[in-house]
């Protein structure tokens, strides 16, 4: 399998917070990877630094072998990874096939080719399939504002899956699902992601999700991996039973999983 | 079957512009005055309707205003009297200058971005009133333009005027309003409703707005020269004061951001009332524009256009 991400070394402090230290992680193509962790162990800040958003205090990122350290969120995106948003973000007054007509356009349009319309037929047919696939085409005309939360996050992923990225990162997104509904969100997504063969790294506090879709685990501890294994091997290692499953079993019985309050990029 | 192209507005732009063509000959000197301010302000509401489709409201809009119009008007000062001349020069000018200024405003949001632009029109304004060599408070008179070496006396200056606005303002218009149908133009709902979402689509959304703020000082730097040979003199006051950038906006929340066409109605009814308020109630004019403006935040808080919006919706097929 070809080696597409290659973090080494990575650190990031906030002031006297350190929300990353010493990661070193490889991901190849086609992986489905899990991330897990507690509230703040430095999860979201991690897929911040692999997209751009935040520059690492140090370390290297490389992708599809070349550095992508410093470069900005939209350069990232071009080269080909994409994410999603603990808290969705989506163009809130607009319709939700608005929201993908315009991902698609900006996506399939440079230079001159963004002076032509922005709507067109073949466009909108393409628009209706990723519906589809994505199980929204119900909400079609529906305001992002007024969507579900389960849709609205369905439509959040939809948007960065759109993207057509080798590498895509979604940051929990069965969060502020119902227990019910969360398998079912799941399979639509990774069922279109395998469809695309895309690469795929994602966060997530549910074990039982965790264990049903990833092949390999990283489990995020006060900012450093303490573990990076198979599925398997990561549910019953120690440290991981200790440090986030242990309270993760808490968190869930205190249910403080509202994603309130977080920051979202 | 409609070519993409053509819709409503551009049908609508179109008869409207074919239908003034032939009143410019028939039109009182007063009306045809007006009709050219109207026109010339609404292109600078043009460009602030793009803007404000983007979530950006400036104040400051006098700026490219004052500067395409005192621009047109020195080309008079040096001997140039050409309106093509004129109108390129001051349309260029403001261009230029809102390419330039554009790197630092594209940084800026809101409040910011609107009294930055404020900032930027009254060091303008300054530098007007204290330069001798322009007439300080008092301007200076522009010569009456020519158009490509045909030189109109007394009434045929202005029906020639009203002509030429006509055709430039009629072209900017429709590729305003094409413009907007565009994926660039599009951008401007996305980057109002989540810049880090364009950014993480792989696209820059302080270009586009960059791209944004030069097109409306280009088209404020066009209203500027026509109302400098409009009116055929250029002052601080009139063209670069702060109050004017406020016109500006007025006429913007007057008009509504529904539609381009709506500028130039906001524009019209924005002049006529002034006119009016100042011809029959020369001490309460401010008031009755304010007011008019109360009325139209409270009862028509989408503008002048929700009512074309209004009548429209009927038509449509009604929901199961
Ligand atoms: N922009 C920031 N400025 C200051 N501190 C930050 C910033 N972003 C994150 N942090 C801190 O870094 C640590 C890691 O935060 P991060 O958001 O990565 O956690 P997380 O693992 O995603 O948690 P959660 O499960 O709650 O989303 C936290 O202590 C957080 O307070
Ligand atoms: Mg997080």
């Amino acid at each position: 399998m070809t080696l597409i991400l290659e973090v080494s070394d990575l650190n990031k402090s906030f002031g006297a917070v350190i929300a990353a230290q010493d990661i070193n992680v490889t991901v190849h193509e086609h992986e489905v990877i899990g991330i897990i962790g507690a509230n703040g162990a430095g999860k979201t800040t991690f897929i911040n630094m692999v997209t751009g958003y935040l520059k690492p205090t140090s370390g290297q990122i490389k992708f599809a072998g070349r550095s992508i350290v410093g470069l900005k969120p939209r350069d990232i995106t071009v080269l080909g990874i994409a994410r999603s948003f603990q808290v969705p973000q989506v163009f809130a007054s607009e319709t939700v096939f608005d929201n993908l007509l315009m991902v698609y356009a900006i996506v399939e349009e440079s230079g001159l080719g963004l002076l032509a319309p922005l709507y067109n037929d073949q466009r909108a047919e393409r628009v209706d399939a990723h519906l589809i696939r994505y199980k929204i085409a119900d909400y079609r005309d529906a305001n992002a504002s007024a969507l579900p939360q389960g849709i609205r996050k369905l439509l959040d992923i939809a948007m960065a899956a759109a993207c057509k990225p080798t590498l895509l990162m979604l940051d929990e997104p069965t969060s502020g699902i119902s227990i019910d509904e969360k398998f079912e969100l799941m399979d639509v997504i990774m069922e279109a992601l395998r469809q695309d063969k895309t690469t795929v790294l994602f966060i997530e506090h549910d074990m039982e999700i965790v264990e049903r879709y990833v092949s390999r685990v990283l489990a995020f501890y006060q900012g450093r991996i303490i573990c990076d294994a198979p599925v398997a091997e990561a549910m019953v290692n120690p440290d991981v039973r200790e440090f986030v499953i242990g309270e993760e079993f808490h968190r869930t019985r205190t249910q403080n999983d509202n994603g309130a309050g977080e920051n979202n990029a | 079957m409609r070519s993409k192209y053509i819709d409503n507005t551009v049908i609508g732009l179109s008869i409207a512009f074919v239908v003034l063509i032939f009143a410019d000959f028939f039109m009182a000197e007063w009306v045809r005055f007006i009709g050219l301010q109207s026109l010339a302000r609404g292109a600078v509401a043009l460009g602030l309707l793009i803007l404000w489709r983007s979530g950006l409201v400036s104040f400051g809009h006098a700026l490219y205003f004052g500067f395409g119009a005192y621009a047109a008007a020195m080309m008079t000062l040096i001997g140039y009297r050409d309106a093509f001349l004129l109108v390129f020069v001051g349309t260029a000018v403001a261009g230029i200058l809102a390419f330039l200024l554009g790197f630092l405003l594209r940084r800026y949001r809101g409040i910011f971005f609107a009294l930055l632009n404020l900032a930027f029109s009254m060091i303008l304004y300054g530098v007007i009133v204290k330069t001798e060599a322009l007439g300080s408070t008092d301007g200076f008179s522009v010569l009456t333009p020519t158009f490509l070496g045909y030189a109109p006396k007394g009434e045929a200056v202005q029906t020639t005027l009203f002509l030429f606005t006509l055709a430039f303002t009629y072209i900017i218009t429709i590729g305003a309003h094409l413009y907007l149908k565009t994926t660039l133009g599009g951008m401007s709902m996305a980057v109002r409703e989540n810049e880090i979402r364009v950014e993480y689509l792989g696209y820059s959304a302080e270009r586009i707005i960059h791209v944004k703020y030069v097109f409306s000082g280009l088209v404020a730097g066009f209203g500027g020269a026509i109302m400098a040979m409009a009116i055929g003199q250029v002052d601080p006051d009139s063209m670069a004061n702060w109050t004017v950038s406020g016109e500006f906006v007025f006429i913007t929340i007057l008009s509504g951001i529904g539609n381009v066409a709506a500028t130039f109605i906001g524009a019209l009814v924005f002049d006529l009332i002034r006119t009016y308020a100042f011809e029959y109630a020369p001490q309460f004019w401010q008031f009755i524009l304010g007011g008019s403006l109360l009325a139209i935040i409270m009862f028509l808080p989408e503008g002048i256009w929700s009512l074309v919006a209004r009548l429209r919706r009927p038509q449509k097929a009604p929901s199961p």
